[in-house]
């Protein structure tokens, strides 16, 4: 499969690129929007930004393997982040994230990200959200929730289609 | 009675109040810009003159304001330090990264009220003769950079952005930049790496005072969301109404985010100094107290790199005795109880935290989020949460607690490039001082549990 970049999508990225008196600051905008687009950060992807911002590929990759939310490998259509510092794990946030891999077959105990096998959810841990007074929290992709009890988890699963 | 007092969260939560420019216009909106880029020069007795800008900058030094974002520096004094002769151009960012545990106040002014983070934008930029500035928003706040551009294009079609603003002649313009989820990116200079789309390593100062070797190595200011927003208020009021409000040396309002264990958890702006940590938890006008039937623990009181209180800890604040309780929240008091308001974060813990449990989730954030660039930072952080995580999951030992104190005590004071160092060990040179019989009972119980396992396994075998 070839990688390409849809027209729409580089001029978008171009648009970025022009916040910036040098190119390489554009660096974690022009990721962002690759990998909204294709999900994760590819070899390719991160060739392809490199010849755009005339920088090497290391250049790129250092910051795929730095920023947690850079992704170097497809993850599930549904991404759900659970906040784990504190005060949301004195809200319970433990206990939720148990109960979402419970519910999902996947392993509450194993470090990262976990994917269920057919590639729909990946359950993970993240750091504080900034939303510490409405614990526990969490992200489905883009979208924020707060006070998650366990019936509210569900019902996000189920609207997960 | 202590009460709330909104100034900068004047109209967030107001029913019907909205983040759309046509909103914020009806509320005052961009006033203060409009009354800010008409300053005429000032004749000084000397026969100087004292333009517009350097007015700003002065009202902003009279008013006495320090930094929100965690060290709480004045920032008449930072914006003073900028190199202004060194023909390079002068930028300016707004850290939004909020990502200190426990801080959720910029997101109240981001999410709620976007224009009037933009309107002190601009002011500040107009004070300090930026044509370029740029909004460091967190990764995980995808909504928020959504409706901060949208913000910046309503207010370029008003023409408070963009070219020759209100007819003024002067030129600014401000763009958002996503983060990608690391904390370190919340420290000004790692900020300043990870804007050049770097990895976030903090610079080493000197020589990289963001104020002379910043952005591309030109003169920085980096300023916290809720700083940018009382600069509006300043100019709107002046600064010395401003001062008034708070108290002396700790002017202005900040909002306090409380979390953990209390009734009513929630965002809280209150005049500096003027309540209590004790009414901040207990007054039903904030925290409403704990919930029923329970005690206090210990409170966290500046975001989690803040050292921990003890709940019955007294403290000798200007030579009389004060209860933790009784403590005003504000920078001075904090620091000379031993802490720091820090983000202004409060993380109240009752009588069922297991406090081992609390500092081991702390120390597992910061071996995490550790950027890595030095040795005591990344190894030092990674071995406390390492002997923190055997502690709480049954193989801990009585000795751990010193092991502990000795790695948290050979980081800070200078070992380390940015303050992380300092913010990694803070807690755990707290907690462990603080309830250290907690540290040595766990440790020793597993001791005993192991040691009755090997000899019930050796007289298994006999
Ligand atoms: C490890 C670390 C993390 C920080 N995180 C933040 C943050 O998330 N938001 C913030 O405004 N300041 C943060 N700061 C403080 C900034 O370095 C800087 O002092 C601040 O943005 C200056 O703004 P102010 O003077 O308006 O407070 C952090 C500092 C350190 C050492
Ligand atoms: S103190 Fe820690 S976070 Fe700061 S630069 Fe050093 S390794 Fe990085
Ligand atoms: S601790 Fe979970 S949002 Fe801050």
């Amino acid at each position: 499969m070839s990688f390409t970049v849809p027209a729409n999508l580089e001029a978008g990225i171009d648009e970025l690129i022009s916040h910036y008196p040098v190119k390489r600051a554009a660096s974690l905008m022009v990721l962002h929007a690759l990998q909204e687009h294709f999900g994760w950060i590819s070899q390719e992807a991160v060739e392809w930004t490199a010849k755009k911002l005339e920088l090497q590929p290391i250049n790129v990759y250092e910051l795929v393997t730095f920023y947690p939310m850079l992704r170097q490998q497809p993850m599930g259509k549904y991404q759900i982040k659970v906040c784990r510092t504190l005060s949301c794990a004195l809200g319970g946030a433990y206990e939720l994230h148990k109960h979402f891999c419970e519910k999902l077959g996947l392993d509450a105990r194993a470090h990262g990200p976990q994917t269920t096998k057919d590639g729909k959810f990946t359950v993970e841990f993240v750091e504080c959200l900034a939303s510490c007074g409405t614990a526990p929290v969490m992200m489905v992709n883009d979208e924020f929730h707060q006070g998650v009890s366990h019936a509210k988890a569900d019902e996000i699963v189920g609207g997960c289609k | 009675m202590p009460q709330e007092y909104k100034l900068i969260l004047n109209h967030a939560d107001e029913p019907g109040y909205t983040p759309d420019i046509e909103c914020y216009l009806r509320h005052g909106g961009y006033d203060a810009l409009k009354k800010a880029v008409a300053l005429q020069p000032k004749d000084l007795p000397d026969g100087a003159k004292r333009s517009g800008p350097e007015q700003i900058r002065q009202e902003v030094m009279a008013s006495g304001l320090r930094g929100r974002g965690g060290a709480g520096f004045s920032c008449g004094l930072k914006w003073s330090f900028v190199d202004r002769k060194s023909s390079k151009p002068i930028y300016l960012i707004c850290n939004a990264d909020e990502s200190e545990p426990g801080t959720f106040k910029d997101r109240q002014i981001i999410y709620k009220d976007p224009h009037q983070l933009i309107e002190g934008v601009i002011i500040s930029c107009f004070a300090n003769d930026v044509h370029l500035a740029y909004i460091y928003i967190r990764g995980e706040m995808p909504d928020g950079a959504k409706l901060l551009n949208r913000a910046l294009q309503e207010a370029r079609a008003k023409n408070f952005l963009g070219k020759n603003i209100l007819g003024t002649g002067y030129d600014l313009e401000m763009h958002v930049h996503r983060g990608a989820g690391a904390y370190i990116c919340g420290e000004e200079t790692g900020l300043i790496e990870s804007l050049e789309g770097k990895r976030s390593y903090p610079r080493i100062k000197p020589p990289y005072f963001p104020a002379v070797l910043g952005l591309w190595m030109c003169p920085t200011i980096v300023n916290n969301v809720e700083t940018l927003c009382n600069v509006k208020h300043i100019v709107a009021m002046g600064g010395a109404e401003f001062a008034k409000l708070g108290t002396p040396n700790n002017t202005g309002t900040r909002i306090v985010s409380l979390s953990g264990h209390v009734k009513k958890p929630g965002y809280y702006e209150i005049e500096i100094g003027k309540a209590t940590i004790g009414e901040l938890i207990n007054d039903p006008a904030f925290g409403g107290g704990l919930r029923p039937g329970r005690s206090l623990k210990a409170i966290i009181p500046g975001g989690s790199s803040a050292k921990v209180f003890k709940a019955g800890e007294k403290f000798n604040i200007k030579g009389k005795e004060v209860d933790l309780l009784d403590l005003p929240y504000d920078f001075d008091t904090l620091i000379q109880a031993g802490s720091m308001s820090g983000s202004s974060a409060i993380i109240v813990m009752d009588d069922s935290t297991d406090i081992v449990e609390a500092l081991a989730n702390i120390s597992e954030f910061y071996a995490h989020e550790s950027c890595g660039q030095c040795t005591p930072c990344r190894e030092g952080s990674l071995w406390m949460s390492k002997a923190l995580h055997r502690l709480t999951h049954g193989e801990g030992r009585a000795q751990d607690a010193d092991y502990l104190i000795k790695i948290a005590d050979n980081i800070p004071g200078g070992r380390t490039i940015c303050a992380f160092g300092e913010a990694c060990s803070w807690p755990v040179q707290s907690f462990v001082a603080k309830f250290k019989d907690e540290f040595i009972a766990k440790g020793a119980a597993d001791e005993k549990r192991h040691a009755k396992e090997v000899k019930g396994a050796g007289q298994a075998r006999r």
